[in-house]
């Protein structure tokens, strides 16, 4: 108990006298998520757009699919994208400068996309599908084309697409197996804040680790926080 | 009342199998209001999909600006513009009154036109109503907005699937007085589903009754209601007919 709390008021410390090696792993974290989410909304609000808007041959397939993603076990896709990316792999075979090495932050983003962009298109499917689909009809009827149509849809689930980014958030930030199997947690390269956790505990840094986890904790905090207050707004409207 | 500005040939439409339209010949004249009556499921809401090109029919063909529109061609998208529809329910999108009177014109990239929607406001009388939130809106308040949504677009028709059903006297009397005034002042085309014989009556210049997908009867207000020569609109005119 005693360790706890010497722990805490350390990180407390740690946290307000701005300590390069906290803030150095907080901004990686955030630059890698930050990424990795900007990516999987890219590609995440078109999928989830068009599955929940339009009907089409394997479809339902698709669905399937997209459903095993979003609860797919994040390590498992670290070890798949640690294939892809090593030097025998398919990818890391290559040897392309567009493709990045194993234990960079690139791979570390590879690996986040995979994991989030499932989470970002079905979260996205569900809100499509909750707009009234005559709220189509009148909008194609006001002179909308398909593009513009899905578009004003959109619009409309606008809460609820939000509330799907930061479910994308929420999933990878806070996520340690993967990016630690393709990253490998190197210092001042590849380390963010769920592996120096790990690093740090095992070291017998406690302070350095409980000051990461309150760090990790307040951005969780604020990714829920938002989610439920935009949340709470569908409701309303 | 001269030229056709819809002519219909043959069309047909089937959901799964089921033939739910069928149409031999049909014209529409540039300037007139087509009231439809007929019982729930005749039709006419699937003929209004058609005649705003929402949906092909199965069959033959419609031309408007003498331009086809088929199963196998679509309305060019300018012309498929100069039409839309008010439905029954005004389908606000959610955000100000102002925002969905502007949405027509900003997908046809026009931006700038504060003049417009104001006059558009002011004719469904609700300038004051202007930042509001749509849904927050009384029922014919916002079937108002919705009418104002479409007039702001000067369509060469509008189509009314059954507009005031549903609302208050007063608010009947203010859309009844817009669907004239526009017939009137810009000669708009309009097709108009009611369930309300007098206000087919009172503002239609020509009357169908579709009954089973069919048109039963077409002919002028006075003559449909006069002198119907079908003995279904005579009994649909008399009120024997229950919906
Ligand atoms: N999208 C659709 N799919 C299948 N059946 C439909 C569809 N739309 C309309 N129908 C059917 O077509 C018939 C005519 O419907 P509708 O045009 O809505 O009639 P009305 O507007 O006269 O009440 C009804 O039997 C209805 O069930
Ligand atoms: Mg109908």
């Amino acid at each position: 108990m005693n360790q706890l709390w010497q722990g805490l008021l350390q990180a407390i410390e740690l946290i307000f006298a701005h300590d390069p090696a906290l803030w150095e792993v907080m901004q990686l974290s955030l630059r890698v998520t930050g990424v990795a989410l900007v990516l999987s909304t890219l590609i995440g609000i078109p999928i989830g757009a068009l599955m929940g808007l339009s009907r089409f041959y394997g479809r339902s397939l698709l669905m399937v699919f997209l459903y095993t993603g979003m609860g797919f076990p994040p390590v498992v896709i670290g070890l798949f994208v640690y294939l892809l990316l090593s030097r025998s792999g398919p990818l890391g075979g290559l040897e392309s400068d567009l493709i990045p090495a194993l234990f960079t932050p690139g791979a570390m983003i590879i690996a986040q996309t995979i994991i989030a962009f499932p989470l970002v298109a079905g979260f996205t499917m569900a809100a499509v599908m909750g707009v009234d689909p005559n709220i189509r009809q009148q909008v194609r009827a006001l002179g909308a084309t398909r593009w513009q149509t899905t578009l004003a849809v959109l619009t409309e689930a606008r809460v609820g697409v939000l509330v799907s980014v930061i479910a994308g958030f929420g999933g990878i930030i806070s996520e340690v197996g993967a990016v630690m199997l393709v990253g490998g947690n190197i210092d001042h390269k590849t380390r963010v804040l769920t592996t120096a956790i790990v690093l740090e505990t095992r070291k017998g840094n406690f302070d350095l680790a409980i000051a990461l986890g309150i760090i990790l904790l307040g951005l969780s905090f604020l990714a829920n926080l938002l989610m439920l207050q935009l949340q709470g707004r569908t409701t309303y409207d | 009342m001269t030229e056709p500005l819809y002519e219909l040939d043959d069309v047909r439409k089937q959901y799964n199998g089921r033939s739910v339209l069928q149409i031999p010949h049909l014209t529409i004249q540039q300037g007139e209001i087509l009231a439809l009556v007929g019982p729930s499921g005749a039709g006419k809401s699937t003929l209004l999909r058609l005649l705003n090109f929402l949906e092909p029919p199965s069959n033959g063909r419609i031309q408007f600006h003498n331009t086809p529109f088929s199963a196998s061609q679509p309305m060019p998208l300018s012309l498929r513009r100069k039409v839309t529809t008010v439905f029954q329910r005004p389908y606000l999108l959610n955000r100000s009154v102002e925002a969905n009177i502007q949405y027509g014109l900003r997908l046809r990239g026009r931006r700038n036109e504060q003049v417009q929607i104001d006059a558009a406001l002011q004719q469904v009388g609700l300038q004051k109503m202007a930042r509001q939130r749509a849904r927050t809106l009384s029922g014919g308040e916002a079937q108002r907005v919705a009418l104002a949504r479409a007039i702001v677009l000067q369509p060469d028709v509008l189509l009314l699937d059954e507009p005031t059903a549903n609302l208050d006297p007063y608010n009947i009397g203010i859309i009844e007085q817009i669907i004239r005034q526009l017939n009137e002042g810009t000669g708009a085309t309009m097709v108009l589903v009611t369930h309300n014989v007098f206000q087919a009556k009172r503002l239609a210049h020509r009357v169908a009754l579709l009954l089973d997908g069919r048109i039963v009867e077409i002919a002028a207000t006075d003559m449909f209601f006069h002198n119907p020569t079908d003995p279904r609109t005579k009994a649909f005119v008399a009120g024997d007919m229950i919906y």
